[in-house]
């Protein structure tokens, strides 16, 4: 296709991901660089009948011009990133200094807001992804051998957990853990504890986000591994029956090799989406006891104050981890593309 | 002797694909049934069993069913309104993603220049940060212009951050359409487009009905983006769900919310019923092809 052709193809969905993706970030990596002006202060002498007062009050005009000549605020460089509700560098270094060993570390560590936030996003990605890696094949391997007629039938209700809108799905869940709710009424039934609530322990609250993100996610590597597994060359699997190999053998020898490709594809894509998991957490209404990396920046940007210079840095924190995250893929196609020329 | 064990493996097998199949569907068959109920039936503090009996439902309206909730919620809550936001919004944001996706995605399909390559990284590299990252970034200009909180300017937000999967999910498609096809059309005259108007179009809709349910799930399911963009009254129905969560529990219509959520979900339940074949082969396109 002739460069001009391919531009005048291409303008359209390259201009709007110019203005609406790359044009934010530069805006956001800015905003994460300066506060917000303080008011300009003025003292003026008030004079009445019973004496003078000073009287200091906001000079709205000289705050207004102001941000009008200097829109982006003041320039602060990285301070906001090493601040109390960010890296907080000073608390860092000091529960470095007194802590006596790393388990201390990191406790003390997730009493600050964003390392608390790290933590759990961190813990639910890779507790998550190989979870329902595993299920999804076993599933996968399960609907596989079963009657033809019944698998429309079980991937119509399979795809229903990821189909459903996340945040949908974790109030109907929450609705049912609730301790008036069925699933929460079982549990005090199981462990005989009418005051047992899932919503008051953190280590609960963890779980609970974590088995629906399973819940949620199983879906999508039943359905891959699924079509791969129709793929499997028929062949050898039956020399391997000849050769004597048993079922176990037969998905650790032939199987699990035939979808590594798509073991790795899966793999990537949860990682990419468990790590901006935000949704469970406001459904659940767990904030109080787990946050992750993206409710902390919905977070600043809602309510009265909108602090954007807050939600900026934490964006920006949160895109280098995706980058950290999907570091080895990026390489990989790097060396590819560099290998082929 | 050997019959027996198989026997036992296959029955091990289908139990474990029921339990799946009770987990998956269980939550969401619970809810819609509760959801014609009282609260003291959905939320049964004495005995469980009420949510399947309907007993309180049934004292309080003589019938072991009913509407209450959908009422309060659509007619009181005016939960119509945010039905259409999202009719609209969803329906714009598939229509446009689709014709400029088309249009991107083919072009890319079909030039093997070192920009393609680098465009379709930046596609993923884009497809890889959460949404809420940008928003920060839309707020200030939102504001400055007055174009925050109402349906086009999320619209087009929408699109433009649904653009790199679209992009990629539609340029594997093209790439299975043989160029072929349109390189006979440019020997016997056609330009570009034309080739790609009356050869490409008339046998990629497969491939984009495909990529459009995929659109309209991301639209339909986006809380962070939408929640932030849109003003209160024209909010769409999943962060309408997340507002009714605070005001419902204080005012004690919990069932208001259960009607809203089953609402909201019915829409998604007819369409897996419909393109279960089209979504089964979406999520495996990239996949295969990987």
């Amino acid at each position: 296709m002739k460069h001009k052709t391919f531009f005048w193809f291409i303008l359209p969905t390259f201009l709007a991901m110019l203005i609406f993706i790359f044009l934010p970030i530069i805006s956001v990596v800015l905003q994460s660089i300066h506060t917000p002006h303080e008011n300009v202060l003025i003292t003026v002498e008030n004079c009445d009948p019973f004496g003078c007062k000073k009287v200091t009050s906001i000079d709205h005009e000289a705050t207004k011009k102001l941000n009008q000549s200097d829109p982006l605020g003041k320039f602060v460089g990285l301070d906001i990133y090493f601040d109390r509700g960010h890296l907080a560098i000073e608390k860092f270094k000091l529960i470095w200094n007194n802590s006596e060993n790393i388990f201390s570390f990191i406790k003390s560590l997730s009493n600050l807001p964003f390392y608390k936030a790290v933590f759990f996003t961190l813990t639910f990605t890779f507790t998550v992804t190989p979870t329902m890696l595993l299920l999804g094949l076993l599933i996968a391997l399960g609907v596989n051998s079963i009657s033809k007629k019944l698998r429309g039938i079980v991937i119509f209700f399979s795809l229903l957990p990821m189909i459903v809108t996340p945040l949908i799905g974790s109030i109907i869940l929450f609705w049912m853990i609730d301790s008036r709710g069925i699933i929460g009424n079982l549990i005090q039934w199981l462990f005989d504890d009418p005051n047992l609530s899932l919503k008051a322990s953190t280590t609960l609250t963890w779980i609970m986000l974590i088995v629906y993100g399973v819940w949620h996610a199983i879906p999508f590597s039943f359905i891959v591994f699924y079509a791969g597994l129709q793929t499997v060359p028929k062949d050898q699997l039956e020399s391997a029956k000849i050769d004597g190999a048993n079922k176990f053998e037969e998905v650790i020898y032939i199987i699990i090799p035939h979808l590594m490709p798509l073991i790795t594809f899966v793999t990537l894509m949860q990682l990419m989406d468990n790590f901006r998991v935000f949704e469970p957490i406001v459904g659940f209404s767990a904030e109080a006891h787990a946050t992750s990396l993206s409710w902390i920046i919905f977070n600043d940007l809602g309510g009265e104050t909108r602090q954007l210079s807050a939600a900026a840095t934490s964006s920006i924190l949160t895109i280098i981890g995706v980058i950290i995250l999907l570091s080895p893929v990026l390489l990989r196609t790097w060396k590819d593309f560099k290998f082929k020329k | 002797m050997k019959k027996t064990t198989s026997d036992r493996f296959s029955i091990l097998i289908y139990s474990f694909i029921i339990i799946w199949v009770f987990l998956a569907s269980f939550p969401f068959l619970w809810t819609f049934w509760g959801s014609f109920k009282v609260e003291l039936d959905f939320f049964s503090i004495s005995d469980w069993y009420n949510a399947v009996t309907g007993k309180n439902t049934f004292d309080t309206y003589n019938s072991q069913f009913t509407g209450a909730g959908y009422e309060g919620a659509w007619v009181q809550e005016e939960f119509w309104r945010s039905f259409v936001n999202s009719a609209i919004v969803c329906f714009f944001v598939v229509l446009t993603s689709l014709t400029i996706g088309t249009l991107g995605a083919y072009a890319l399909s079909r030039s093997n220049y070192k920009y393609t390559f680098w465009l379709l990284i930046t596609a993923l590299i884009f497809r890889a940060m959460p949404p809420i990252t940008l928003v920060a970034g839309y707020l200030p200009p939102f504001f400055e212009w007055n174009i925050w909180g109402i349906l086009p300017t999320t619209i087009i937000v929408l699109v433009s951050i649904n653009q790199p999967f679209t992009l990629w999910m539609l340029h594997s498609f093209f790439q299975n359409i043989p160029k072929e096809l349109d390189e006979s059309a440019k020997v016997d005259g056609c330009s570009q487009f034309q080739a790609f108007r009356h050869v490409i179009i008339p046998v990629m809709w497969p491939g984009v009905v495909t990529t459009g349910l995929f659109s309209f799930l991301l639209a339909y399911n986006d809380f962070a983006v939408t929640a932030m963009l849109l003003s209160d009254e024209n909010r769409t129905m999943i962060p309408k769900i997340a507002a009714f969560l605070g005001t419902t529990y204080t005012e004690g219509n919990v069932m208001f919310a259960v009607a809203a959520v089953v609402s909201a979900t019915v829409p998604l339940f007819i369409l897996v019923m419909f393109f279960q074949k089209k979504i089964v082969s979406g999520l495996t396109q990239g996949a295969v092809k990987g």
